[in-house]
């Protein structure tokens, strides 16, 4: 009963959202006050029906219930609750649930929180909203029903893969999607000032948390993907440039360039066309993406099951949503008038350079990931891009964009001289130099190691140099303070994720200069790397709940103080007869000891030791970065009055 | 216009077309022109995967099971080192025949996610009895060693191929990839892309009981 229950509130759920797409645009094209009132409820609607769908699917799963076919395939009753529920979204059904749950959960929110906006543009971005819902619902039922029946029912579940039960698997998935979706809002936040014609300050201050929501989710979302890899794949890998990754890596880099333009339009009402085209290629980027991963045009482990005609589905609702969208940016974007005039060095120049260089980073991104698929389909010709390729093409174009970044946020706005840049920002240089001087004195010739750590220090002494500029921390040291309470959160956000990019960049260089051993150890002995001596003390076998397994232990010691104890683990789960290694990591902060446990022979056993230099700072730096874009997001500037009087404003002005 | 005023000065309803950027009569159309790129390059791009689609219906487009020249074919001939740290002896294409029962020849590498995941079934087929003959493919010997150490070798001998010469003999699309070698040493089958369950019970079991 629950089942149909969630089978029948997605097909309302679809209605509804038809009906809001009809009343949104109809409403706002006929400025019918009384039409466009009704796409708040009906936002409402969508998310209350599409939300108790969500809520039957995650009660079969919970209760196990193997008479629907998607349980049946991918849960299992031994399974811990946690992975039960989080398996709803693990698989291509409950994932496009997920999905239009949260792209309805960001259709309530533009309906609840935005009463300032003007109330055409309100209708308008609803009915984008409610278009993108009724085709990801039109998918669902169609080709993809997560609620299917099957009997006789299945004895139990078939999904008990341990590789698969994992906190970091369980929350990747729901923050990649609002990031993706979040995009969504600003796509339709473009196309309905494509519609309208006009792009203004009002525009760009709404745009601006949403973009700024979706990357910093996007970003927590890749962060917590590549740490998996980290800790489960066992080798310091962290990014594989698969082209899943990339899928998720290109809206991140369009959604990047967008939150820095759209500030632009904010605050200088410039680079309206560009801003909008980074809005539609944000969300057409995403969209790609889900293509890419559930239609079967490639191989990936990340691929879900392949289907054909859900490939076809998919292409259908790329075209109408990107095709679309650049049919209409085509047709109607010359109508929206820069009036922002601006010297090429100033903060938005700077922010023009970023820009471009952040859309060259995602066409190379792009080109190596689709080459070998069109190779394949044109030329004949199977080919693969690898990691080599990304590197160096990504590279060159790396260093001036972290340059520029550690200049721009220092540049007044319309026209900036080289001079007081130079004079703030010198000793952040300077760091930069030395970072990149010590780490060749210290560790030889590595370049790469040593470019990162001069990008790090850079990046981290310009945020600082920055903060310290704009609180008169130097020149006026007494009422820094005070004015350091009165700085905008934005300006503490952005300096923040810039400082986090900067700690991320020093933990890949750290990550550059990593070391390992392999050492054949008997109970009693040790083994030294990277000045700590490793003990092996014993090695017992211990009785999970659904595995037995063999750990070692193992003692590190810096001279005579113990740093700490490793127990990596070898587990065999009798059911599925499947053996799985799990990694010991012991983080000091600056470095992980890293440790797996191999074969065991002539009485002792091989072990896997890593000395991964700054390691956690990778994903510390996301963490940063996403914190920077929640900080920038409680700006109060962002939320209150202020839209609302230049949102009147523009009314008048039209 | 030059580089005026505030929001306020810069006059917001400037008529289309007398944008800075446009000021001549050429540039709009040239405007215009740009404007429509992103549509133009989307449509190329939907018209490429919509081929791509429809060659996965009709086998023509095929990520996966990708027909290689080489089938019915000998296997080439090489000869590779073995990995430093395995008793594992190292791999030439001599060592294909004479086994008096089909083989496998799975290239892997340690950086590759995929290869983790097929991992299992090729223990579970090397525990059956069938010879794996694995080649390291561009990858650093002590990487593959590691990835080995961690999850096992199911491979009865292996080669390492770090400079990735013998895969270009033998036309390897990425990593992993199954090639399956009759008793003559000819090449049967090909598998780009990680064995699953269903590949192994729907086209593996049966060709290794074909070739048996």
């Amino acid at each position: 009963m629950i089942p149909e229950l969630g089978h029948f509130a997605l097909a309302l759920a679809l209605a509804l959202s038809l009906a809001q797409v009809g009343l949104g645009l109809w409403g706002a094209q006929r400025a019918e006050a009384r039409l466009m009132a009704a796409t708040g409820p009906l936002a409402a609607g969508i998310l209350i029906a599409v939300g108790a769908a969500f809520a039957c699917l995650v009660w079969a799963y919970v209760a196990n219930d193997t008479t629907v076919a998607n349980v049946v395939q991918n849960s299992h009753s031994a399974k811990p609750l946690l992975y039960k529920i989080s398996g709803t979204w693990g698989n291509h059904e409950g994932s496009m649930v997920l999905w239009v749950l949260i792209l309805a959960l960001c259709g309530g929110a533009v309906a609840g929180f935005g009463g300032n906006l003007p109330s055409a543009l309100q209708a308008r971005v609803l009915a984008v909203l409610a278009l993108i819902a009724a085709g990801f619902l039109g998918f669902i039922l169609a080709t993809s029903n997560p609620f299917d029946r099957v009997w006789p029912p299945a004895p139990d579940g078939q999904g008990l893969n341990p590789v698969l039960q994992d906190p970091g698997l369980a929350f990747h998935p729901p923050l990649l999607y609002l990031g993706y979706v979040g995009f969504a809002v600003t796509y339709a936040f473009a196309v309905a000032a494509l519609i309208e014609g006009r792009v203004d300050a009002a525009w760009g201050r709404w745009v601006r948390p949403w973009a700024l929501a979706a990357w910093s989710f996007l970003t927590l979302g890749i962060a917590l993907g590549s740490w998996w890899a980290y800790y489960e794949l066992g080798w310091g890998g962290y990014w594989f440039w698969d082209p899943v990754e990339n899928a998720s890596l290109l809206p991140w880099l369009a959604g990047c360039a967008l939150l820095h333009s759209a500030v632009v339009v904010e605050k200088r009402e410039a680079l309206k066309t560009w801003t909008v085209f980074l809005a539609l290629l944000a969300f057409g980027m995403s969209l790609l993406g889900t293509f890419l991963v559930r239609s079967g045009v490639l191989t990936s482990v990340h691929a879900f099951a392949n289907d054909p005609a859900r490939g076809i589905f998919i292409l259908g609702l790329l075209a109408a949503f990107i095709g679309g969208g650049f049919l209409l940016f085509a047709w109607r974007a010359a109508a929206l008038t820069p009036t922002g005039i601006f010297a090429p060095l100033s903060r938005e120049g700077a922010l023009v350079l970023n820009n471009l260089l952040l859309c060259s980073i995602a066409a190379v991104v792009l080109a190596g990931t689709l080459y070998p698929m069109f190779a394949d389909l044109i030329l004949k010709e199977k080919i693969s891009v690898g990691p080599p390729f990304f590197d160096t093409a990504t590279l060159p174009l790396a260093v001036p964009l972290i340059g520029a970044m550690g200049l721009g946020p220092v540049m007044p706005w319309k026209r900036a001289r080289f001079w007081p840049v130079l004079q703030r920002l010198w000793w952040a240089a300077l760091a930069g130099l030395a970072g990149f001087l010590a780490c060749l004195a210290l560790e030889g010739q590595r370049l790469g190691p040593a470019l990162g750590a001069c990008a790090g220090l850079w990046l981290i002494a310009a945020a600082l140099a920055d903060l310290a500029d704009r609180t008169a921390l130097f020149s006026r040291p007494r009422a820094a303070w005070s004015r350091a309470r009165g700085l905008p959160r934005a300006a503490w956000g952005g300096a923040l994720a810039h400082a986090g990019l900067g700690v991320t960049i020093l933990g890949l260089a750290g990550m550059g200069l990593a070391t390992d051993r392999l050492a054949l150890l008997k109970p009693g002995e040790s083994v030294v790397l990277a000045g700590l001596d490793y003990r092996l003390t014993g090695i017992t076998t211990v009785q999970g709940p659904n595995w037995t397994a063999r750990r070692a232990r193992v003692e590190v010691r810096d001279g005579d103080r113990l740093v700490a104890v490793l127990e990596p683990d070898k587990r065999s789960f009798p059911v599925g007869r499947m053996t799985t290694s799990e990694a010991a990591i012991h983080t000091t902060g600056l470095a992980d000891l890293y440790a797996v446990l191999g074969e065991e022979r002539e009485g002792g056993a091989v072990l896997r030791l890593h000395h991964n230099p700054l390691a956690p700072w990778i994903w510390i730096g996301g963490a940063i970065m996403a914190l920077g874009g929640g900080l920038s997001l409680s700006d109060r500037r962002m939320r209150v009055s202020a839209p609302a009087a230049r949102a009147a404003g523009a009314g008048a002005r039209a | 216009m030059s580089t005026v005023g505030d929001r306020g000065a810069a006059a917001p309803d400037t008529a289309p077309g007398a944008a800075p950027e446009a000021p001549s009569g050429a540039a709009p159309s040239r405007r215009r022109l740009l404007l429509l790129a992103p549509f133009a390059a989307a449509v190329a791009a939907g018209a490429g995967f919509y081929a791509m689609l429809r060659g996965l219906g009709s086998g023509s487009y095929d990520p996966k099971g990708v027909p290689s020249a080489l089938i019915g074919q000998p296997a080439p001939d090489f000869t590779l080192p073995p990995l430093e740290g395995t008793d594992r002896p190292g791999l030439a294409a001599t060592d294909l025949r004479g086994q008096g029962r089909p083989v496998l020849v799975n290239f892997f590498a340690s950086w590759c996610v995929p290869c983790l995941i097929e991992h299992p079934q090729l223990t579970r087929l090397a525990r059956e009895g069938v010879p794996i003959f694995g080649v390291a493919y561009k990858d650093k010997p002590a990487d593959s060693l590691a990835f080995l150490q961690r999850h096992g070798t199911p491979y009865a001998r292996l080669g390492v191929d770090q400079p990735g010469r013998v895969a270009i003999d033998w036309g390897l699309y990425g990593v992993p990839e199954t090639y399956l070698i009759d008793r003559q040493g000819i090449i049967r089958w090909r598998w780009a892309g990680p064995l699953t369950e269903d590949t192994l019970s729907q086209e593996l079991q049966p060709l290794l009981r074909r070739y048996a």
